[in-house]
């Protein structure tokens, strides 16, 4: 049927449409595909200083140089424990509020909305507040988070969040989990209620506890969603960037890989490190994010 | 037949068995589910209520030991100096906001125009490949910009459009391109081709099918977009901090924000903080009136709006 419908349509039809989109796929081919050529041409050179040179090709020396580069591994580690605890804690805290939330309750869009509203203000203005409230002041002295848990009798969990080289990390994962727990509780949301109804009657009706309902029937069923979550938020993650600028500027003990490339190109001109830094972020991004662009593709196709 | 994910995650769920009498351990669940919900509430609240409780407590009696207490009397004088300056504290963000407005403005409207025609052609009027070049659209739409700055940066210093403001307006209408036109073909894929089949056999062409079918219809898909490119391009600090190089007479609300918050400023916590409220509220105001469509935007993120 449809082949013949495509039979049917004249030739203006079927290039018409290419003629409409055409400017926007030679913008994106040229700004997103020709410029990210252009940058790992400049991470091929020796352009590792604003002054003016003749520009030599030094095949992957910057590369192995980033290797070997403190600074680069310090920010990679970084962000390595980073991502650990940013997703571990976005999936359970948004899973739990999931949970909650997902056979209806009175007051529920009230709970939501409120849950959600974290995803529409910058990183920018909440590190200011995080920034204020993360002091690390400590007992007689305390003040924000500190004094507030002293108050409610948990202060041996005073810390010195951003500050000390230790927890740094740790502490930086906590307002990216508040900022970003709201989009998992989502997509959790829209599974949970996306699984027919009949399924869970089925398994009470075959006399299955509340709890077996939810590990056998349902948590099986939100395998994909799981999969959405953990790619949404590995690459938000690998990319922080403002969160960690609004909270705690270019400061070396929190410096991670995105932030490190602003200071390599900003601070110290050298071009060939910032494009070479972001070509490798690029590659980790896309190691995650080309397999779920193809299996969305395929899923696409059956649909 | 699939249900749309909007309404998936904000369906008014039947509260199951309402009209049953509970049992024992029903009452407890439900007194856990919201003590919890509450408990949660607080957290999630918590900044926001920073923010607001110390902007009204004036400049100077801001400390971090009474960041939680409310304030003894109602003191606006934080206000004036973060929006308009003083003369111990001559940043303002007034002009910044401003600029802001004017170009997350104008970079929305064209971003939403272009991605309906694009959402239009890569949904309803598909060409050999389309598929292909859509999800090569997709990729550009996860991309560290890291990775395209550096060229993008001495484009504009050669183009000499770095030195004004629609460096900024140009630098989100590209880059917005896909997820835009996502939005769009999202939306458009569920329009039923029956209705651009009958518009074909009455040889209407592809425009006038856009024209009189297609846009009256779009409303709410041009609502999503342009409150998606308003927020993102209103929080937006990468492009800003790279193509304006932090040049204060191209400063935006979140470059500015973070040079009044940055180090040089730390006594002045009221301010911080009312200047930090400032700047949030255009978008927080658009997610409290327009939630749903805030909602959209957002899911069609994780490509499965």
């Amino acid at each position: 049927m449809s082949k013949v419908v495509r039979n049917k349509r004249s030739l203006s039809a079927r290039v018409g449409g290419l003629f409409f989109v055409l400017p926007s796929i030679i913008t994106v081919i040229i700004f997103v595909y020709g410029l990210i050529l252009w940058s790992v041409n400049v991470s091929l050179t020796n352009q590792n200083s604003g002054a003016k040179k003749e520009i030599e090709y030094i095949g992957l020396k910057n590369y192995t140089d980033l290797i070997a580069d403190e600074r680069f591994t310090h920010s990679l580690s970084n962000l390595v424990k980073f991502t650990i605890v940013f997703i571990l804690g976005a999936l359970v805290t948004g899973f739990i509020m999931a949970l909650l939330l997902e056979k209806g309750i009175k007051g529920e869009g009230f709970f939501r909305s409120f849950y959600l509203y974290p995803m529409a203000i910058s990183f920018i203005a909440m590190g200011t507040v995080f920034n204020w409230l993360l002091n690390s002041a400590r007992d007689e002295e305390a003040g924000g988070l500190n004094l507030a848990l002293q108050k409610i009798g948990l202060g041996f969990l005073q810390n010195d969040w951003y500050v000390s080289e230790k927890g740094a990390m740790y502490a930086m994962a906590l307002p990216a989990i508040w900022q970003m727990s709201g989009y998992v509780l989502a997509l959790f949301l829209a599974g949970f209620r996306g699984i027919p109804d009949d399924l869970r009657e089925a398994a009470r009706v075959d006399g299955a506890s509340e709890s077996q309902i939810y590990r056998h029937v349902l948590f099986p069923q939100l395998t994909p969603t799981l999969l959405t979550v953990l790619i949404i938020l590995g690459h938000i993650s690998m990319k922080a960037f403002d969160l960690i600028i609004g909270i705690n500027g270019k400061s070396y003990v929190t410096q991670v890989v995105a932030v490190y490339m602003w200071e390599a190109t900003f601070d110290k001109r050298d071009y060939a490190k910032g494009t070479s830094i972001a070509i490798v972020l690029l590659i980790m991004i896309a190691i995650v994010v080309v397999p779920y662009l193809r299996y969305n593709n395929k899923q696409q196709a059956y649909r | 037949m699939s249900r749309d994910i909007v309404d998936l995650v904000t369906a008014k769920s039947d509260v199951r068995n309402s009209k049953r009498r509970r049992t024992g351990k029903e009452k407890f669940w439900l007194i856990f589910r919201y003590v919890s919900l509450i408990f949660i509430w607080f957290l999630v609240v918590m900044p926001i209520y920073v923010m607001v409780i110390n902007s009204l407590k004036g400049v100077k009696n801001v400390y971090l030991t009474n960041a939680f207490k409310l304030p003894e009397k109602l003191d606006f004088s934080a206000w004036s100096v973060a929006w308009s300056g003083t003369d111990y504290f001559p940043q303002s963000i007034s002009e910044s906001m401003t600029r802001t407005l004017f170009f997350v403005i104008q970079s929305a409207l064209i971003s939403a125009i272009i991605g309906s025609i694009n959402g239009y052609v890569f949904a309803k009027w598909k060409f050999r490949g389309s598929n292909f070049i859509f999800t090569l659209f997709l990729f550009g739409m996860f991309i560290p910009y890291q990775a395209i700055m550096i060229p993008l940066v001495r484009i504009a210093t050669t183009l000499e459009i770095n030195k004004s403001i629609y460096v900024l307006v140009l630098a989100h209408i590209i880059y917005g391109i896909p997820i835009c036109t996502l939005i769009f073909r999202n939306y458009y894929e569920a329009i039923p081709n029956e209705l651009i089949e009958a518009a074909r056999v009455d040889k209407a062409s592809m425009i006038r099918t856009y024209r009189s079918i297609i846009l009256p219809l779009s409303v709410p898909a041009f609502v999503v977009v342009l409150i998606w490119q308003f927020t993102s391009a209103w929080n937006d600090f990468l492009f800003a901090i790279f193509l304006t190089g932090g040049s204060p007479k191209l400063s935006v609300a979140t470059t500015a924000l973070n040079f009044i918050t940055g180090s040089s400023n730390q006594v002045y916590y009221g301010v911080n903080m009312t200047a930090s409220l400032i700047v949030s509220l255009p978008t927080l105001i658009v997610y409290i009136f327009l939630g749903r469509y805030f909602l959209r935007g957002l899911l069609s993120g994780s490509l499965k709006g």
